[in-house]
């Protein structure tokens, strides 16, 4: 009998998975709110990471696996972070003879730019829309397949449950038509879900609206892990916009675009070294991050930028005394200036300055999730490598990849690591979901109908409760209010007294969510209850996310406390695992893999090219390409 | 605070009518953050409490191709659709679904005919497992150059409601696939697939019925040069059946 699986999401973390399912012979059925083409994928600009050493630096695959842990402070599970560094000048090969149209160099060979948190230049790219162009030569692969009837599409569809057997094996899926509203069961002994971040949550973000996190919410619901759900992304330079916040790439910086505001010798602020400096000098631009961080200056790791725009605001120094500072590529040639075209369009679209001319003006945006659906990940030497299945989650035949899992990133992600992590994390979930499905000694037409039935009616129930239900409530309006507390509170900076009220405020809002009533209660494209359905699984997310916050009294990459300035190795160097419960998560902690480097501090300071100690290196590591 | 009136088109199939609300004018207002404004709060101009208005989106910052619609009758991404200049323009805001595409609800229609002509043009490079070794074929700057700006194409349907062979009475495939035919051609591996895709645009709907209206290339969100890919894949075509006519093999 053929082999089939269900793939929850196309971005490219689901597409390759498909892909490499497909490739295997397996049956796939993709699932996703749009088209997938129009995937969230499509917003990354930069770049992807991979040491090829194009430039003769000397680079390396472990050079690339250090940057990536130290970025993610130390956070992260090792092995998975090293096998993806040495997988990925792979990923870019695989990805150049799909026809993905790679900058070149005048020779014909790949260019490669700078991105945060490394000295080498590391980052292979489209001009500035790299995550688009990745994002459809996958979408091309898959459509081959499609042609070949491995791969069937369920576009505007969406996932609403997964159905558990008896033995709690994931055996299918409930997904609501998202035209005729009609609920469907679809059977796979293997679901993956790779259904991106939760940007949604906290409303404005730089995320595609379709990136609710309800999907990773509802499986929560159900009994899936999920950790680090506290270590959220904030990108430091974002256009500020009423209905999203668009992001422009850190690659304006990496090809040599400067931050400053107007300096005011008056004011003092701490440097990293814990003296006070003053603020540049009255009237004359002050570049704050190069002053600051000599060595890495405008291109020191996202959550540091973040900070130091949000400290330099706070003092006053923002640009018209607002939130917001410049990001300036006017002094850039014509030539750096054309590889950036992308991103300089949407400025100029969105605002009508040209920043080609006049200095953009930006502020932080919540940008990227690093916490997820908490996933395995036996090591290439474990004694049980066999028994196990990486990026398995711990429900049976559930699998997690792209920014829905937590694997890779640790406390922050450094720049154009996301579309490495999403393509590695997809085809090992591809080959392992396979070994899953190989394993497995029955299948669902061996399971009662019954367990897929009853999936149905709950769903059902759900729709018909929130399409009658007559409360004075408005859910935008709830997440509206929602959003408001958590960009204040759960943020860049965090502090336990608003932490603690966050956490009961969305209690509050919990319960007035049983109250609302749907301005629409039509059955056809009703987009206010796909809203308001999802809205009550973002809510549980939203208390992982604080609670995970509140409890962590540290001080870790993105995860900033002023009361605890510090990373606190000794106490908090531990994954956050939280399982759900109707009042609030449930958190427990678990160790974290350091099998192949020492924790150190983070130091962008200083510039260190020296070859960094990898120990431990397995010699069974069998990489996906 | 100023207030302006936006005025949508629409309704369900066989039932489409305009429905105006009056909404405040905030500074950098888009077409996507007025709908956001109705759905949190659906009244009419009337006072009249009314079913939100639905709509597709995505990015918001033009690179999915969600938001087509006609935005005072021109197709384009509505996310990029600033008000203030809207109005400064012509007056007034009026948004309405795009007409050749089967219609959902209100402003959203389907599109998954866009798709399916992407499988008739064979829009892929074909390659026979993703565990090959090394690189692709080199390829020049200039190259690169050409096939990024066709790549870049959204599959948003802006130049099929421009065209004005598009329609219900025509097979015509479009603008959009044919510049893909283009875009796979120009790659080195994909050309040894190239009299297949021209092969396709023989057919009936193919090349041939282009009217040569030019409104594609006005239209496209992201200034693709769609009437040089007509223009190329038109010789390559003839080209292409000449040696079929002749049995040449490339």
């Amino acid at each position: 009998m053929k082999k089939e699986a269900i793939v929850v999401g196309g971005g490219l973390a689901g597409l390759s998975t498909a892909m490499r399912l497909a490739e295997q012979g397996v049956f796939v059925k993709l699932i996703s709110v749009t088209q997938v083409k129009r995937s969230h994928s499509v917003c990354a600009q930069g770049g992807i990471n991979a040491a090829l050493s194009m430039k003769g630096e000397d680079d390396s695959p472990l050079i690339h696996a250090y940057d990536t842990i130290k970025g993610g402070d130390f956070l992260a599970n090792q092995p998975p972070v090293l096998e993806m560094c040495l997988a990925a000048p792979k990923i870019i090969q695989m990805m150049d003879r799909f026809g993905c149209p790679f900058n070149r160099t005048p020779s014909g060979h790949l260019d490669v730019r700078r991105f945060g948190g490394t000295l080498y230049h590391r980052t292979v790219f489209c001009g500035a829309s790299t995550g688009q162009q990745l994002l459809y030569t996958l979408d091309e692969q898959v459509r081959r397949y499609e042609v070949q009837s491995l791969v069937q599409k369920y576009e505007n569809h969406e996932f609403v449950r997964l159905v558990l057997d008896g033995e709690r094996k994931a055996r299918g899926i409930v997904l609501l038509n998202l035209f005729n509203m009609k609920l469907e069961v679809l059977k796979a002994d293997v679901v993956v879900v790779a259904s991106g971040g939760p940007g949604l949550i906290f409303r404005k973000s730089t995320n595609s609206t379709f990136c609710t996190g309800a999907a990773n919410a509802r499986l929560f619901c159900q009994g899936m892990k999920y950790a680090n759900g506290e270590f959220i992304q904030i990108h430091p330079t974002a256009i500020p916009g009423r209905d999203k916040l668009r992001l422009i790439s850190e690659s304006a910086r990496g090809e040599g675009g400067r931050i400053w505001v107007f300096g005011d010798s008056s004011k003092e602020i701490q440097a990293p070294n814990g003296k006070m400096i003053p603020c540049g000098e009255t009237g004359k631009k002050w570049y704050f991050l190069e002053e600051m961080y000599p060595a890495y200056g405008n291109l020191v790791s996202r959550d540091v930028g973040a900070r130091e725009v949000l400290r330099v605001c706070e003092l006053g120094l923002g640009v018209d005394g607002g939130m917001q500072v410049y990001l300036d590529v006017t002094h850039l040639p014509e030539s750096t200036l054309h590889k950036l075209e992308a991103i300089l369009d949407i400025y100029q679209k969105f605002t009508g300055d040209d920043p080609r001319k006049v200095p953009m003006k930006i502020f932080p945006a919540v940008h990227y999730s690093m916490g997820g659906a908490w996933v395995d990940w036996p090591a290439a030497d474990a004694a049980d490598r066999e028994e196990r299945f990486r990026q398995m989650t711990n429900i049976s035949g559930c699998f997690s990849c792209g920014e829905a899992d937590y694997q890779y990133h640790g406390a922050n992600r450094l720049g154009a690591n996301s579309l490495l992590s999403c393509i590695f994390a997809g085809l090992v979930t591809g080959d392992e979901s396979y070994r899953y499905l190989k394993s497995c000694e029955k299948s669902y037409h061996e399971v009662s109908s019954t367990y897929f039935e009853e999936a149905v009616k709950i769903e059902e129930r759900i729709r018909k409760d929130l399409l009658q239900s007559q409360g004075s409530e408005n859910v935008f309006l709830l997440h509206e209010e929602l959003s408001d507390w958590l960009v204040r509170h759960v943020t860049v900076k965090r502090d336990n007294v608003n932490l603690q009220k966050t956490l009961e405020k969305i209690k509050e809002i919990r319960e007035r969510y049983k109250k609302i009533s749907l301005a629409d209660t039509g059955r056809f494209a009703n987009q206010t209850f796909f809203f308001a359905h999802q809205f009550s699984s973002m809510l549980e997310l939203a208390l992982v996310i604080t609670k995970g916050a509140l409890l962590r009294n540290e001080f870790r990459g993105s995860h900033f406390k002023p009361e605890f300035p510090k990373r606190d190795d000794a106490n908090w160097l531990k994954t956050t695992v939280a399982t759900y419960d109707p009042d609030e998560p449930k958190i427990s902690y678990e160790a974290v893999d350091l099998s192949h480097l020492e924790p150190e501090l983070r130091d962008y300071r200083v510039a260190k090219k020296s070859k960094p100690e990898i120990k431990n290196i397995p010699k069974q590591i069998r990489l996906p390409l | 605070m100023k207030s302006y009136t936006l005025k949508v088109y629409r309704g369900e199939p066989g039932h489409q009518y305009y429905e105006e609300f009056e909404l405040p004018l905030r500074e950098g207002e888009n077409v996507i953050s007025a709908l956001m404004e109705i759905q949190k709060n659906p009244r009419n101009k009337r006072q009249e409490i009314v079913a939100p208005v639905v709509w597709e989106q995505g990015c918001l910052e033009e690179v999915c191709g969600s938001c087509s619609m006609l935005v005072n009758g021109y197709p384009r991404q509505a996310c990029t659709a600033l008000i203030e200049k809207l109005i400064e323009k012509s007056g007034h805001v009026v948004l309405a679904p795009l007409t050749k595409f089967p219609l959902v609800r209100d402003l959203i229609v389907d599109r998954s005919q866009m798709f399916a002509n992407l499988k008739k043009v064979r829009g892929w490079i074909d390659v026979d497992n993703s565990k090959e070794e090394g690189f692709g074929p080199l390829i020049s700057q200039e190259k690169q150059e050409v096939i990024y700006a066709l790549s870049t194409c959204m599959t948003c349907g802006c130049c099929s409601e421009g065209c004005p062979v598009v329609n219900s009475k025509s097979a015509f495939i479009g603008p959009a696939p044919i510049s893909q035919a283009r875009l796979f051609n120009a790659n080195p591996t994909g050309q040894l697939m190239r009299p297949a895709r021209l092969r396709a645009l023989m057919k009936e709907g193919g090349i041939s019925e282009c009217g040569n209206a030019q409104n594609c290339v006005e239209v496209c969100p992201k200034k693709i040069p769609l009437t040089d890919s007509i223009a190329v894949i038109g010789r390559d075509v003839s080209v292409q059946a000449i040696k079929d006519l002749f049995k040449i093999s490339d």
